[in-house]
């Protein structure tokens, strides 16, 4: 019994539906990161994800691993900040590790988000308990391997998690213990993203 | 929170038409963010381009023009830009002699300058980079972003530009730009918090009576709270943490700044402080420049940048500048 697998329209609901959910939340999100940031986060994810999605519109790529990679790069050209080369960077990569194939497993699609969010902690040199978006995508991409479902679950224990750490990373890091106590704007939003992958494989 | 503005999405645009209605002397390119000097590119010249988020004017365009930066690239309100920005910004002012970019550390900026580096090398431009991180109130950077880009920023913007404007190659801007930043260290202090457009209340709460020590330009939260201090009292705890960690052998820089909503008044009284200070310390003073140079929109407060002096900086901070924000001698 072979694995059922996903088309461009597929990814492409996908980041539709997470451009929905940060819109919905963007006041959460810039509410979280004016805790222990600088409160920009909401506004700077609405205005990415809203150009991804009026990209996808205009000219929809035909396979999988185009749509992220169009997506990642318009991320890195309009959000800005740290989240735009990071988002920018975790999308471009998991549509690059997809390759050209016209239809992905949701397996294929686990080991090219894994590959992605290596990349991700690379570029921004953080780990696992630096209170930041990895804390939500590194157990996310390890239960896609499981199921939709499971990855999003993940995805939201890890963004829960991080209220009682210490942020070790991002302009978080300034405030040193201060910092406890409150949940990180980028797992959050990182969480939704898993959210939304879940909701349109439902 | 009453703000002068249209609506909250369109501030950076306002503020860039405004700023091309009232400096002729600038390219305002209002689409795509990016100011420039407008005898750009100039022939045989290294350039310098820097930017950041918007928020901390006049950082970082009212520092384009001759003897300062070639170009600006102004993000987001507290924003990085993003890397198409700083491209465009490198290819419209790159003379064949390089590029110079000036980030202040902090992971949005890096990030996005890193990513605009390889771009624009691809396209044949050689870029060298300059990281500003002066901010003594970071400490333990093994488990932080690294000290914080302030107030050395201008130090930085400044002497590095001047050498440029005398023809030196972009090893000699690079490494002089390096030198500034090495011996230069700030501390800020915030008297109230700041109020971002999008957000439209305080970025935190600092009640009556208190004040916030070591914070960064950005409206976060600072390392710690204490009962209102008098300037006299802020001076000295300002000026301590600075000399502690720059402890400098001879003359310094003095720019003491504004955040954004503190009166001169009250900032000419502090630099008294701050030159009281620095004096029973033994520490000379060879130029100071008061004013509101690198805010944190409307953030009342402000902050001491020190930086330790040669004979070859001080050269280069008394040339001539003519920029929106800053100009002298020509």
């Amino acid at each position: 019994m072979s694995e059922p697998t996903y088309d461009a329209a597929f990814f492409r609901a996908w980041l539709e539906g997470a451009a929905a959910a940060v819109d919905r939340e963007a006041d959460r999100l810039t509410e979280l990161d004016s805790a222990i940031g600088d409160a920009d986060h909401g506004a700077n994810l609405k205005r990415g994800f809203a150009a991804v999605t009026a990209t996808l519109e205009k000219e929809p790529p035909a396979t999988p691993g185009a749509v992220l990679a169009t997506a990642g790069r318009q991320l890195i050209s309009t959000v800005g900040g740290a989240s735009g080369p990071l988002y920018g960077t975790l999308l471009r990569r998991t549509g690059k590790a997809l390759g050209e194939a016209p239809e992905v497993s949701r397996t294929a699609l686990a080991e090219a988000l894994t590959t992605a969010v290596a990349a991700v902690s690379q570029l921004g040199g953080a780990q696992l308990g630096d209170k930041t978006m990895l804390d939500a995508l590194v157990p996310a991409a390890e239960a896609l391997g499981t199921s939709f479902e499971a990855a999003r679950e993940a995805a939201e224990a890890g963004a829960l998690a991080t209220v009682p750490l210490q942020a070790r990373k991002g302009r978080a890091s300034y405030l040193g213990e201060r910092s406890i106590g409150h949940q990180d704007p980028g797992a959050t939003s990182s969480a939704l993203l898993i959210a939304a992958l879940a909701e349109v494989a439902a | 929170m009453r703000m002068l503005i249209n609506v909250p999405e369109t501030v950076v645009a306002d503020a860039l038409r405004g700023i091309a209605a009232a400096h002729p002397d600038l390219n305002v390119d209002v689409e795509n963010r990016v100011v420039v000097r407008r005898d750009a590119p100039v022939a045989g010249k290294v350039a310098l381009v820097s930017g950041g988020g918007s928020g901390h004017e006049p950082l970082h365009a009212g520092f384009v023009g001759p003897g300062m930066l070639s170009a600006a690239c102004p993000g987001e309100v507290f924003t990085s830009p993003v890397p198409d920005q700083m491209v465009r910004a490198a290819a419209a002012v790159d003379s064949g002699a390089g590029v110079l970019f000036v980030v202040k550390n902090y992971t949005g900026d890096v990030l996005n300058f890193e990513m605009a580096a390889e771009l624009a090398e691809d396209e044949g431009v050689q870029i060298a980079k300059v990281l500003v991180d002066d901010d003594v109130a970071v400490t333990d950077s093994l488990y932080t972003a690294g000290r914080r880009g302030t107030g050395a920023t201008l130090f930085v913007e400044k002497i590095a530009g001047a050498a440029a404007e005398e023809g030196a190659p972009l090893e000699r801007v690079e490494s002089i730009a390096r030198r500034v930043n090495e011996r230069a260290r700030s501390f800020g202090v915030a008297l109230s918090a700041c109020t971002t457009p999008a957000k439209g209340s305080p970025t935190f709460d600092l009640p009556e009576g208190e004040l916030e020590l070591g914070i960064g330009i950005h409206g976060e939260p600072g390392r710690e709270r204490r009962p209102m201090m008098t300037a006299r009292e802020i001076a000295d705890h300002t000026v301590d943490v600075v000399l502690e960690d720059l402890r400098p052998k001879g003359p310094v820089l003095a720019l003491v700044n504004g955040m954004g909503a503190t009166p001169l008044l009250e900032l000419y009284g502090f630099n008294a402080e701050v030159q009281r200070a620095l004096a029973e310390r033994g520490v000379p003073v060879a130029r100071t420049l008061v004013g509101n140079y690198v805010t944190s929109l409307d953030m009342a407060g402000c902050s001491v940048t020190l930086c330790e002096a040669d004979e070859e900086l001080l050269r280069l901070w008394d040339a001539p500048v003519q920029t929106a924000a800053l100009r002298w001698g020509r």
